[in-house]
C-alpha cells in the first residue's frame, strides 16, 4: 500500500485565499495526531473559485477538495486520512466520479499548464518526473542541429504568447542569422496588463519548463546569456525562479557545456522589475535591464539585429518559452494539431470579472469566446445578463455579448477591434458601464505612458479628460466625435505599442456601445448604474427604518429625518456623491 | 504620464537625519558593473523602505554615477519612493478585474477608516496607502497586498477589520 499523500495548492491566489493556514493546520495535525501520510506542497491548478484546494491521492485515486478552509482541513484529514471515508461533498475533481466542477476541465488542453497544479515547484525531481529537461536532453542525445530546432518551432505555427502573435520560429531565424559572438535570450515576465496573471501562474507553478525553454532557445539562436525580467509584484515567481536556477546549475542543465552539450554555455539570471507598464514592450524592457528609464526606442533595428547592450538578443513571452519544450518533445505535428490555419496549438486565459468559475484555463485556439466563458466559465455571477467582454488590458478592447460566437485566434479577436494580447479575459455584466470601462483604461494608459512621443503623452492625457468629463455628466455634444479623432492620431504617431494601442478600448466601446456613450451625454444617466455623479439617490420609505446613518453621514447635510422615521433627501444640496448608499443598512437607498 | 514631481518640501526631508553610512555595502557591492542603477535604487530603497533624497548626492559623491541619471530613474518607475513610508504599506489592486468588482470602494473605506488620502502615510508612521496596477490575483478581485500578504474577496467591511487587526497587535 502506498502512503496517502496531501498536497496543498500553494500558489499567489492560493495564498491570498487563505492556503498557508490551511496548509499549516494540515502540518501541525501530522505532527500532533502522529499521522502517516505525505505532505506536499503545488502551485496553482487554475482553478481560482474553488481556492484553498488541496487533493488527496490514496490508493484508490486522486480527490481534489475545494474550499478548505482550517475547519474543513481538519475534517477532511479526519475523515479521509484517518478514517479512510472520502467527504465526496467537499470533491471538486477525482478520476473516480464525477463532479459539477468536471466542465471547467473537460474542454482543456494542458499545454504550456501541463504542470501547474500537479508539481512541486520547488522540486526538481518532481519537475524531471514529468518530463523537464527531456526536450534538452533530446536535442544533446540526437545531436540535433541548430536549424532543425528552429525548423520545429517553425513547423509547429507557435506565435507569441504575449499579445504580438509573430511566429516565433522566424523571430530565432533572424536572431540566429546575426552575426555575433555574444547573444542574448530574454524572457519577458513584466505582466502588467491587468487582469491577465498566466505568467505568473506559470512561474510560479512550472519555473523549470521557462528555464528549459529558454535553454532550447539559446541553444536555437547560439545565445550564451539568458535574462528573466519579472515584475517586482511577483515576488512568489522570482523567489521560486531563483530556486529552480540554483537547482540547474547544480544538475548542470545550466552553465558550462550546458545539458552536455559541448561547447554550448549559457546561463540565466532574474532581473527585477521597477514597476513600469511599459517595460513590456521589448526595446523599453531592454533599456531597464540596462538601467535605465524604460523607454522604447525606434525598430528597426531589431532586437534580433541589436538589442541587449546592443547586441543580437532574442525575447519571447514567459507562456510561449514554456511551450517550446513540449513542441521539441512531441514533435512539431502534434502542437499544430490543436488550434486554426493560422494560429496553432492552445491559449491561456485569465477568466476573471463577473464569472462564477474565476480562473485560469488553457483552451485550443478556435474555441468560441461564448464556449470558454459559458461552458469552462459557469456563466455570469449571480445570474446576470452577460453583457462583454475585455480582452487584451488597456491594448484591447470590449468585444459585445452578441458577438461572442467569436473564436479564440489572433486573427478573429483582432477583426473585432481587441486584440488576444496576453490572454486576459474581464468579463462584464449589466451592471458595469462601459464609459467608465473606458476611463478606466486611458487613465491606465495615461500613467503609464513614458512621455517619449507627444501624441501618446498629451492625446491620451486629453481623451482621459473628456471620457472624466462624461462620466462626470459634463459630456457635450460632439465629444465621441473629438474621441474618435484624438484616437486615430495617438495610433498613428506613436512610435510603441502602448500608444498604438491605447485608444482601442475607447474605440471599440464607442462602437458597440454607442448609446451608452449618448446616454451619459445626452440624458445625463448612466444605464449601468455605475457612474455616481449621473445617479439619484432617494430614500425608499418601505425599507427606510430611520436609524439616522445615512444623515450623519452625509459629507454636505443634505439628509434631514427624525429617529425611527423615514428620511429625505434634499436634491438641490445632493453632491451624487454616494456615501448614504454605501452606509445603509436596510437597503433603503435607491438609485434612479 | 508616469513621472513624479519632487515634493516641495525637499529642504525638510534633506534635514532628517539619514545615516547614510547603512547604504556603504551596497555601493561597495554594486560599484563599477554596468546597468546596475535599478538594483542599486532597489537595494537602497530596501534599507531604509525609501529612498531618502540625500542618498543620490551620496551616492553620486562614490560612484561615477551621474545624479540625474539617478533621480531620472528613481522618479519613473513607480517602486521607488523619496518619500518615508508607514510600517505597512496597503496596496489596494485597481486592475481590471478588482475595478470591475469594486475596488474603489475598498479604497474609500480604508481611506476613511484610516483618516488618510490614497497615497499618504498615518501621522503614527505605522499604514501607508496606495493604489497599484494589476497584482495577478484577478479571480479573488477586489485584492490588496499588506507588506508580502495579499488578502482577496475582500468588502470595504473585511477591509477595514483587517487594518483594525493588525492596529491591534500593534498596540499589544
Amino acid at each position: 500500500m502506498g502512503k496517502t499523500q496531501v498536497i496543498v495548492g500553494l500558489g499567489s491566489c492560493g495564498i491570498a485565499a487563505g492556503a498557508n493556514k490551511t496548509y499549516e493546520k494540515i502540518e501541525s495535525l501530522k505532527k500532533s495526531e502522529n499521522l502517516n501520510f505525505e505532505l506536499k506542497k503545488t502551485s496553482c491548478i487554475g482553478m481560482c473559485y474553488n481556492e484553498p484546494l488541496v487533493e488527496i491521492i490514496d490508493d484508490d485515486g486522486h480527490y481534489l477538495y475545494g474550499n478548505i478552509d482550517e475547519d474543513k482541513a481538519l475534517e477532511i484529514i479526519e475523515k479521509h486520512v484517518v478514517d479512510q471515508e472520502p467527504r465526496k461533498d467537499y470533491v471538486v475533481r477525482s478520476d473516480l466520479f464525477e463532479t459539477m466542477d468536471d466542465v471547467f476541465f473537460d474542454d482543456q488542453v494542458k499545454i504550456a499548464l501541463r504542470n501547474c497544479g500537479y508539481i512541486d515547484p520547488e522540486s526538481l525531481k518532481d519537475a524531471e518526473a514529468q518530463g523537464a529537461y527531456d526536450a534538452m536532453n533530446k536535442i544533446a542525445s540526437e545531436n540535433l542541429e541548430q536549424d532543425k530546432v528552429i525548423k520545429t518551432v517553425l513547423d509547429s505555427g507557435l506565435r507569441g504568447r504575449g499579445g504580438g502573435g509573430f511566429p516565433t520560429g522566424k523571430k530565432w531565424m533572424c536572431a540566429k542569422n546575426s552575426d555575433s559572438k555574444e547573444k542574448y535570450i530574454i524572457c519577458n515576465a513584466d505582466e502588467g496588463d491587468p487582469g491577465a496573471f498566466m505568467d505568473r501562474s506559470l512561474l510560479e507553478g512550472d519555473p523549470h519548463a521557462v528555464l528549459e525553454g529558454m535553454l532550447i532557445g539559446g541553444y536555437a539562436v547560439g545565445a550564451n546569456q539568458g535574462v528573466i525580467y519579472c515584475r517586482a509584484e511577483y515576488p512568489l515567481a522570482i523567489k521560486r525562479l531563483n530556486i529552480a536556477i540554483d537547482q540547474a546549475r547544480e544538475k548542470g542543465y545550466l552553465g558550462e557545456n550546458a545539458c552536455g552539450i559541448d561547447g554550448f554555455n549559457f546561463d540565466i539570471y532574474v532581473k527585477e522589475g521597477a514597476g513600469a507598464f511599459v517595460c513590456g514592450e521589448e526595446t523599453a524592457l531592454m533599456a531597464s535591464v540596462e538601467g535605465e528609464r524604460g523607454m522604447p526606442r525606434k525598430r528597426p533595428p531589431f532586437p534580433a539585429a541589436k538589442g541587449l547592450w546592443g547586441k543580437p538578443t532574442n525575447i519571447n513571452n514567459v507562456e510561449t518559452w514554456a511551450n517550446v519544450p513540449w513542441i521539441i518533445r512531441n514533435g512539431a505535428d502534434k502542437y499544430a494539431q490543436y488550434g486554426t490555419e493560422n494560429s496553432k496549438g492552445t491559449k491561456v486565459f485569465a477568466l476573471t470579472g463577473k464569472i462564477k468559475h474565476g480562473g485560469l484555463v488553457e483552451v485550443p485556439m478556435g474555441m468560441t469566446i461564448h464556449d470558454v466563458i459559458f461552458k469552462l466559465g459557469g456563466g455570469i455571477q449571480d445570474d446576470k445578463e452577460f453583457k462583454a467582454v475585455q480582452l487584451g488590458g488597456p491594448s484591447g478592447g470590449c468585444i459585445p455579448a452578441y458577438m461572442s460566437e467569436t473564436i479564440v485566434d489572433y486573427d478573429s479577436v483582432q477583426a473585432t477591434g481587441a486584440i488576444m494580447g496576453s490572454g486576459g479575459m474581464v468579463v462584464m455584466d449589466e451592471t458595469t458601464c462601459m464609459v467608465d470601462i473606458a476611463r478606466f483604461f486611458l487613465d491606465f494608459t495615461e500613467k503609464e505612458s513614458c512621455g517619449k512621443c507627444t501624441f501618446c503623452r498629451i492625446g491620451t492625457k486629453r481623451m482621459l479628460e473628456i471620457l472624466t468629463n462624461i462620466t462626470k455628466g459634463k459630456g457635450q455634444e460632439g465629444d465621441i466625435e473629438k474621441l474618435e479623432e484624438l484616437a486615430h492620431q495617438v495610433k498613428e504617431n506613436s512610435l510603441c505599442g502602448l500608444g498604438q494601442t491605447a485608444p482601442n478600448p475607447v474605440l471599440t466601446t464607442i462602437k458597440y456601445f454607442r448609446d451608452e456613450y449618448e446616454a451619459h451625454i445626452r440624458d445625463k444617466k448612466c444605464p449601468a448604474k455605475v457612474c455616481t455623479e449621473l445617479l439619484t439617490y432617494e430614500v425608499d420609505p418601505e425599507n427606510c427604518t430611520g436609524c439616522t446613518v445615512c444623515a450623519k453621514n452625509c459629507p454636505v447635510d443634505a439628509i434631514s429625518g427624525e429617529r425611527k422615521e423615514v428620511h429625505y433627501i434634499d436634491q438641490d444640496i445632493c453632491t451624487h456623491c454616494g456615501v448614504c448608499y454605501s452606509k445603509c443598512n436596510f437597503d433603503a437607498i435607491k438609485l434612479l | 504620464m508616469r513621472i513624479q514631481r519632487i515634493e516641495p518640501k525637499k529642504q525638510e526631508l534633506e534635514k532628517e537625519d539619514v545615516d547614510l553610512s547603512l547604504i556603504d555595502p551596497v555601493i561597495d557591492k554594486f560599484k563599477g558593473r554596468k546597468g546596475i542603477l535599478i538594483p542599486l535604487l532597489q537595494n537602497i530603497q530596501n534599507v531604509y523602505g525609501y529612498i531618502p533624497p540625500q542618498s543620490f548626492k551620496y551616492v553620486a559623491g562614490k560612484t561615477d554615477l551621474r545624479l540625474a541619471d539617478m533621480y531620472g530613474v528613481a522618479t519613473f518607475y513607480t517602486q521607488f519612493r523619496l518619500k518615508p513610508v508607514g510600517k505597512y504599506i496597503i496596496k489596494v489592486c485597481h486592475g481590471t478585474a478588482c475595478h470591475v468588482q469594486g475596488a474603489k470602494a475598498i479604497t474609500e473605506a480604508l481611506a476613511d477608516s484610516l483618516k488618510i488620502k490614497d497615497g499618504e502615510t498615518t501621522e503614527d508612521k505605522l499604514f501607508t496607502l496606495e493604489s497599484v496596477a494589476c497584482l495577478g490575483c484577478c479571480s479573488l478581485a477586489p485584492v490588496m497586498m499588506i507588506n508580502d500578504d495579499t488578502h482577496g474577496s475582500l468588502t470595504g467591511k473585511s477591509a477595514t477589520k483587517i487594518i483594525r487587526n493588525l492596529k491591534l497587535q500593534e498596540k499589544n
